[in-house]
């Protein structure tokens, strides 16, 4: 699978599906309350499967100046 | 994982709640967390004028977004901070958010208004970008409150925002702060009322809710942001949430309720006395406000380095642009 990285410097990533969120999360080591992950027009919840031909993008939630 | 709400699929997990929604019942929910907020703090009061923070950033647009869906008229202010590309596509993103929805924008260049940028300011006082960058927007967004007419002026501070300040305060002690701290600060003279609806709400749920309503905004963090504290305070309150969801919450919430009216209570003479500037006539607690000394000093430096004439002298009073838009944002009238 195609994971896009956007965090925020794009950067793109290859990994081998299926794997859920949480595991792709666990394998890039990224903190799941820093991220949300979408597939296309999608959000997806840490148990959803991501399949081998899918892409998924993982953007940065955190910003570190004040609103 | 299902919708709490209708059991379809769901695209969101509020895990502090221990609960999950599909789009559609998410930015309900998220709307409704924003409404309750106002009214639970009476954020918001009959006959107010509405001045809304607009950086550019999520959770500002955010803030803008929702106010507008619960049926509040709010004016955006946008300040030109002069940090380079970063500055301009933010501006550029805040005047197509506000010319898409027909919203009335306010901008005041700081370069512009008071001779030099962000950076240059930094660079002319010898302090970190981020101090004077703070002090600058506070000072802006009083002025610009008071002489417009605005009697609330919002922000759009989140959870994590929240939790990092109060943590950062706690470790250092700034008692100060800590009694001030809060999501409303009441008016007072010459000082309009400052409010943070978004303050419950974690930064990726705001996050979760700018990618379903499909609001673009800038993704790119601010070049100065780069080792900032209020970062690594959210690294770590980050990792204690992950391990135990709600952390941030009941930090927050339960500093609010049970240890700063304790604060309050212990800290007589809290309330300093207001008075209005020499200079330039704004609410201060001295003599000269600290915006003014500011600026004197980085005068004083920066005709030194050559950045300003040797004549020049610093003005106080912003350059506002009213920017009211058609309906394309290359067409904005100003």
């Amino acid at each position: 699978m195609k994971v896009v990285l956007r965090t925020p410097q794009k950067e793109v990533r290859e990994l081998a599906g299926p794997l859920t969120v949480a595991e792709i999360l666990a394998e890039l080591k990224i903190d799941p309350d820093g991220v949300i992950v979408a597939r296309g027009s999608e959000l997806l919840t840490p148990d959803a499967r991501v399949e081998d031909d899918d892409e998924v993008e993982i953007i940065r939630a955190i910003s570190g100046g004040a609103a | 994982m299902k919708c709490s709400v209708c059991g379809a699929r769901a695209q969101v997990e509020v895990r502090r709640r221990n609960q999950a929604f599909c789009a559609e019942h998410y930015r309900e929910w998220f709307v409704g967390e924003v409404r309750r907020n106002i009214r639970r703090h009476r954020m918001i009061r009959d006959g107010d004028r509405l001045l809304v923070a607009v950086s550019g950033g999520k959770d500002s647009l955010v803030l803008w977004d929702t106010l507008e869906r619960l049926g509040y008229a709010a004016t955006g202010f946008h300040i030109q901070l002069g940090i380079g590309d970063y500055s301009r596509r933010a501006l550029q993103t805040t005047r197509a958010f506000a010319a898409k929805r027909g919203l009335e924008l306010l901008v005041v260049d700081v370069r512009e208004s008071f001779g030099l940028s962000v950076p240059q300011l930094a660079h002319a006082t010898g302090r970190a970008a981020c101090s004077g960058c703070g002090l600058v927007k506070r000072y802006l967004m009083n002025r610009v409150a008071e002489e417009e007419g605005f009697s609330v002026v919002a922000t759009g501070h989140n959870l994590d925002d929240e939790a990092a300040t109060l943590l950062g305060n706690v470790t250092h002690w700034q008692t100060d702060a800590l009694v001030r701290q809060g999501p409303m600060l009441e008016a007072r003279a010459g000082l309009a009322r400052r409010v943070k609806p978004l303050y419950s709400l974690a930064e990726r749920e705001v996050a979760a809710y700018a990618f379903l309503a499909g609001i673009a905004y800038q993704h790119e963090e601010c070049p100065h942001a780069v080792g900032a504290k209020s970062l690594l305070y959210k690294d770590v309150l980050g990792r204690l949430e992950t391990r135990m969801p709600g952390t941030k919450q009941v930090f927050l919430e339960q500093y609010l309720k049970k240890i700063q009216p304790v604060f309050k209570e212990g800290l007589p003479g809290a309330e300093v006395e207001l008075r209005r500037c020499e200079r330039c006539g704004s609410v201060t607690t001295s003599r000269v406000c600290a915006h003014c000394k500011l600026w004197e000093r980085a005068y004083s430096r920066a005709r030194k380095l050559g950045l300003l004439p040797e004549d020049a002298r610093f003005d106080p009073r912003p350059r506002l642009r009213k920017i009211v838009p058609d309906d394309n944002p290359d067409h904005s009238k100003e």
